[in-house]
């Protein structure tokens, strides 16, 4: 038996088929993983992230540890509740794990880090913040919920304790609520893994199976990590574990964006190594691909170009486009048209830059 | 629970038989089967005409979350394949044992039904998969 969420009892009651996931029994579907990504992109639906990992921060050198720490730059979070999606790296420039940094005060910073990774993260992260003097502390007390869709706002706004509403109704993508954060334990983000509008809502954990059933009464859905992953990588969002690694850099996983080399005089982990990896220039790059003949694209399947293999690093049925979509990694050099093998057939893909759908519509 | 009709034959590997009146048989996947594997978004069945001895991978079922032979039950060839499933791959998982058949065959030698599990013997054996 695996670890159970606060909402483990709810998933059972409202049909989740479980399955294990990074040591949680956590739903993969409540019936139809089809159905429930359409509700998603089409009206709303909820997820159970409990199993991710909050870690806070505390310590007035916060800010100085996550200029280091961090591939991204923390310097662009000034103002309170702003986040910042980020790699972190090894020294080789491989990724240990992506993550989102939210400012919440200059001695406190919050983290939230992938379920699968949490033990190497904490271990890493702990070793890093010594000589910084910042104390790291695992919020293994908090659940997560993210409501997400069209529609989330109405359904979510509602449900929220008053002191947290307003505050909550004009947060701007990618930034968090703090108001009432201390009193009730409650905060708030505009955050979320679909390429839809929606919130994420960290809160205690003997608050969590309340607003769960609030929100299912109110109309909302229970959703899969089924859908959860489809819908992400329609959204062209990277899973950590495959489509990045410890063996791969942001720079050919398609993260190059979330690199800040200015000012050139930050000295965060991995630099030097992924300055020599841009001189010597990149050598494979993270590409979307469009499926053109039948089949469904899988992960590790093999990808021919015309300068050479690669590798889808995940691949799957897109509900929205209603055809096959990946992600892959494949020569710096391929052009815009390649093949997939496909159970011992060469299958014509189209090369496309994700996302693939953004707030319901089809971009590809 | 699933659903296991009582006048079909099955296989270790879920598939379905129904024998007709004029000897020929259909195939599909059984309701667990498709319970098990999802959501279905890509089928490919043979066409008519193709051979299989029995346990040969005759058609792949894919879901959104894998891609899943289907093995030939009996020995035969198929007379029809089920060419509404590829528009409608949903058929599987609405009706596994009506319009989401997958394919006809004419047995090569029709005592290779009895090796076939009846209704009883397939719930015995879902039943035991589960523990």
């Amino acid at each position: 038996m695996g670890r159970h969420t606060p909402l483990y009892d709810l998933h059972v009651r409202q049909g989740g088929k479980l399955v294990d996931f990074a040591g949680w029994d956590m739903p993969i579907n409540y019936g139809s993983q089809v159905d429930e990504h359409h509700q998603v992109r089409r009206d709303v639906g909820m997820f159970d992230v409990s199993h991710m990992t909050v870690v806070d921060l505390h310590g007035d050198n916060s800010r100085a540890f996550l200029r280091k720490l961090l591939a991204n730059d923390i310097d662009r979070l000034q103002a309170p509740g702003k986040a910042l999606y980020s790699c972190m790296l090894n020294e080789q420039g491989g990724v240990i794990d992506d993550l989102i940094t939210y400012y919440i005060r200059e001695d406190c910073f919050r983290m939230v880090v992938n379920a699968a990774t949490r033990d190497k993260d904490l271990e890493w992260i702990r070793r890093q913040a010594g000589p910084f003097g910042v104390e790291v502390r695992e919020r293994d007390d908090l659940a997560m919920i993210a409501v997400q869709g069209p529609n989330a706002r109405e359904h979510v706004l509602n449900l929220l304790p008053a002191t947290l509403r307003d505050g909550a109704a004009g947060l701007k993508p990618f930034f968090a609520a703090l108001n009432g954060m201390q009193e009730s334990g409650w905060f708030v983000a505009r955050t979320g893994y679909t390429g839809e509008d929606g919130f994420e809502i960290v809160l205690p954990e003997a608050d969590a199976p309340r607003l769960w059933q609030a929100l299912f009464d109110s109309g909302v859905s229970p959703i899969g990590l089924g859908a959860r992953d489809t819908l992400r990588l329609e959204a062209g969002m990277n899973l950590y574990g495959s489509d990045m690694t410890e063996e791969t850099t942001p720079l050919e996983s398609g993260l190059g964006w979330t690199v800040a080399w200015d000012p050139a005089e930050r000295d965060f982990i991995g630099r030097a190594a992924l300055e020599s990896q841009r001189e010597a220039g990149v050598a494979n790059k993270l590409v979307g691909l469009v499926l053109e003949g039948k089949g469904v694209i899988r992960n590790h399947q093999k990808v021919l170009t015309e300068a050479g293999e690669g590798e889808v690093t995940s691949g799957s049925f897109s509900p929205t486009i209603g055809g096959s979509i990946a992600l892959a990694r494949i020569p710096a050099a391929a052009g815009d048209s390649v093949e997939i093998e496909i159970r011992g057939r060469r299958i014509p893909a189209r090369v496309v830059r994700p996302p693939f759908v953004r707030h319901g519509e089809v971009r590809v | 629970m699933s659903e296991v009709p009582g006048e079909l034959k099955y296989t270790k590997s879920h598939e379905w038989v129904r024998i007709e009146a004029d000897g020929s048989v259909v195939v599909g996947i059984t309701d667990h089967a498709q319970d098990q594997l999802g959501d279905m978004v890509y089928i490919e069945v043979p066409e008519a005409g193709t051979s299989f001895a029995a346990g040969d991978a005759c058609a792949v079922v894919e879901s959104v979350k894998a891609a899943s032979d289907v093995y030939a039950p009996i020995a035969g060839e198929v007379t029809e394949g089920n060419d509404a499933l590829a528009d409608s791959p949903e058929l599987v998982n609405q009706d596994p044992f009506g319009d989401g058949w997958l394919m006809k065959l004419n047995p090569s030698d029709s005592s290779e039904l009895d090796g076939l599990m009846d209704a009883e013997a397939y719930q015995a054996y879902l039943e035991s998969e589960e523990h």
